[in-house]
């Protein structure tokens, strides 16, 4: 196997711990690479097509490589209800660019998720896992402003 | 002498660490000479961070939205009448809080906490019965899934007890992926033994010798505490039981709503794509890897230990004829105390909705329960009674316990077009009345929302909708076409408004609205100006609406309120 994808070998190779390989692969990479989609496939007993089938079947692996800030605007109905198409809008806005999409600098990717279970906050979005909530067109250029500062 | 806090509780499950909780406990644990313990959730959302101080004659104190400001520190160390916070008297008295009681109040990784408020007592109890007699309490206790399907919790151990061979699989459905519940998260974040006294106590009963947690990735506090938790059990072997040692597996999903159906999980839990298949054989004949495979969802885990405790006839004293126990909601959506309510089944949705959530009778238009799968009920109907067959009976469901207020001012057609949307990008494309189905729908919706839509789409709605329930397999395409069935059912006339009159009564879908900025109330700000991303708000403070892209942010900004959005056309 690929020397860098060593790290897999902390999991017994059987094929149903192909989404948990996926999984460590994405934590240590942020993304699934082709030649992680190889190298999984190898390691798992998969073809690389079933690899891929897995891979897109679930919503939570990238393959594309995310920025150094990930934003994921929830849409879940409570949010919903509280305007988050709004919120998305106004993140496009104000970064320049929408959900599944990384910038040019690689600082910044968006993504709509279905419901980051804080609904009483709503609406709500978390960057790198931190949450914000009760969010609305003032706090979200707060917020956006200082991690373009970062 | 005035009593002296003993020490701190801090709620810092998922929704008081977004609210800030965890800078307060910083703050107040540099601050404060007695212990800070964090705790998990204890329903009141809206009041996070929420801070209670436990005095020395046993009594609390209770603090709301507490800020880490030096100022609100000092306040909490010396007791003062800031941000106290207590309970609403109209929600005290509906709520009938048995499964979260521990939630809030033992710190979740603290294995010693748990056992100390009576943890684990069921599971004593458990071992000290015959494997089937504990089948027989919870067959008396009347439990039914808590996952949304509503099937009796006893047969379903009963089936898997019948199975007489060496391996048998228990997994626990923590895949809560309808948008709008969490409180399957709240139970894993708070009282993660609670669940998993519940697992263990079923695998006594029905002979299981490997038990799975299925939970979402997007929870990893749940995630964290569970396994956390595993691994106190391991080391106290309370998984040892007299003839077996029994495996407990904590599995990340990977985000796919239909993994909440049972075969669909377990393909999941496999290592394959989460598509579901046909049944029978059922899972607790064949299920993962071929061995007999019981699941179960995490609030109904919650509810065994309990049951085993205080014994099934006294579970079955609370609630309807039909439904039995307490139910758990999420409530969320327009209203003002969102959060948990733990109340006894029968309980109405106006107690639920009014009393409890504190929603403005005079601005609630109707209620969505279960999520994408469920329908919406609208107020007339609120003196309905919350159990699984009188909700079906509506055209909606119980479902896991998700439930959204919808206020007047929310347009019902764009709400259906919503869940559809989820649902047509969820549905795992096996069956085709699913997969094209839903997506025909959603784009029939699109269409009315966007002005395009005619009266045949109306008609071609309700041909479809039947359809797509019945040629799908699973529960997700079975249900799929509810949000619109129920909002075609009730609120016909908003999208006959849409189709006939070119009209969005609550002035929500784009297509038939305008900005409009009243003079009147205009201070010159230009806040508007600055702040319009296409340049439509002239120098003249006038909008100019074929510029305009309805983005709201000049509304969002103005500090006097003097943007609104009218219906298309008004001068």
């Amino acid at each position: 196997m690929e020397g860098s994808f060593d790290y897999l070998k902390t999991l017994p190779d059987e094929p149903g711990n192909l989404i948990r390989g996926l999984q460590l692969i994405q934590s240590r990479e942020g993304y699934v690479s082709d030649d992680a989609v190889r190298a999984a496939g190898a390691y798992f007993h998969r073809t690389p097509v079933e690899v891929e089938g897995v891979l897109t079947f679930y919503t939570q692996f990238k393959r594309v490589k995310p920025g150094r800030f990930k934003i994921a605007v929830c849409d879940g109905t409570a949010c919903h209800i509280k305007g988050s198409p709004l919120i998305q809008e106004w993140v496009r806005q104000a970064i320049g660019i929408g959900p599944g999409e990384t910038d040019a600098e690689g600082r910044f990717s968006v993504e709509s998720v279905a419901c980051l279970g804080c609904c009483s906050l709503a609406p709500v979005m978390s960057i790198n896992g931190r949450v914000y909530g009760k969010l609305d067109r003032r706090e979200l250029n707060r917020i956006l402003k200082e991690y373009k500062e970062k | 002498m005035n009593p002296r806090i003993q020490f701190f509780r801090i709620g810092v499950a998922s929704c008081g660490v977004a609210a800030g909780a965890e800078e307060v406990r910083s703050r107040l644990e540099a601050a404060a000479s007695v212990p800070v313990i964090g705790v998990g959730c204890i329903g009141h959302c809206y009041a996070e961070p929420l801070v209670e101080a436990v005095l020395d004659d046993g009594s609390s104190v209770f603090y709301a939205n507490v800020k880490s400001d030096e100022k609100q520190i000092a306040n909490l160390l010396e007791l003062g009448d800031e941000h106290r916070f207590s309970i609403p008297e109209a929600r005290k008295s509906k709520e009938l809080i048995k499964v979260l009681a521990l939630a809030g109040k033992v710190d979740p990784v603290d294995f010693d906490d748990y056992v100390r408020h009576g943890g684990y007592e069921g599971l004593k109890n458990a071992l000290a019965m015959k494997p089937e007699e504990v089948v027989g309490e919870v067959k008396i206790s009347g439990l039914r899934g808590r996952g949304g399907g509503g099937f009796p919790t006893g047969n379903k151990w009963g089936f898997l007890a019948a199975k007489k061979v060496p391996e048998k699989v228990i997994v626990c459905n923590a895949d809560e992926g309808d948008p709008g519940a969490f409180m399957d998260r709240a139970l894993m974040e708070s009282v993660p033994h609670q669940v998993l006294e519940g697992m263990l106590i079923a695998a006594w009963a029905t002979g299981a010798t490997k038990l799975f947690i299925y939970c979402r990735a997007e929870y990893p506090m749940a995630i964290k505490h569970v396994s956390a938790a595993i691994e106190q059990i391991y080391a106290h072997k309370l998984n040892v039981f007299p003839d077996r040692t029994v495996e407990i597996i904590i599995k990340a999903g990977a985000g796919a709503f239909v993994c909440g159906e049972e075969t669909a999980l377990i393909a999941s839990l496999e290592g394959l794509r989460g598509q579901p298949r046909f049944r029978p054989p059922f899972p607790t004949d064949s299920g993962y890897k071929g061995l007999p495979t019981m699941i179960n969802n995490v609030e109904t885990f919650g509810n065994v230990p309990l049951i085993l405790r205080e014994g099934g006839a006294a579970f079955a004293s609370v609630g309807t004829e039909g439904s039995k126990g307490t139910k758990i909601f999420a409530l969320a959506g327009d209203l003002k105390y969102p959060g948990l309510a733990e109340v006894p089944m029968g309980t109405t949705l106006r107690e639920i909705v009014f009393d409890i959530g504190g929603a403005d009778p005079a601005k609630v238009k109707a209620v969505q329960t279960g999520g994408p799968s469920g329908g919406c009920i609208p107020a007339e109907l609120f003196d309905t009674p919350v159990d699984y067959d009188s909700l079906r009976t509506l055209g909606a469901i119980m479902g896991s316990g998700g439930m959204i207020v919808v206020g007047t001012d929310r347009c019902m057609v764009e709400t259906a077009r919503y869940f559809l949307d989820f649902t047509h990008r969820e549905s795992c494309g096996k069956c085709t009345f699913c997969r094209v189905g839903t997506t025909r729908m959603f784009e029939i919706l699109e269409r009315i929302t966007a002005g395009n839509g005619t009266e045949e789409d109306l008609a071609l709605l309700e041909e479809l909708g039947p359809k797509v329930k019945a040629g799908s397999l699973c529960g997700l395409g079975q249900t799929a076409p509810n949000p619109v069935l129920a909002t075609l059912r009730f609120y016909r006339k908003e999208y006959e408004e849409h189709v006939r009159e070119h009209r969005c009564r609550a002035l929500q879908c784009n297509a038939f609205v305008d900005l409009f900025l009243d003079q009147s109330k205009c201070v010159k700000c230009k806040l508007c100006i600055k702040t319009c991303p296409v340049g439509a708000v002239g120098q003249d403070f006038t909008i100019d609406n074929t510029k305009c892209t309805r983005c709201n942010s000049c509304a969002d900004v103005c500090p006097k309120k003097a943007i609104s959005r009218v219906a298309k056309g008004t001068k």
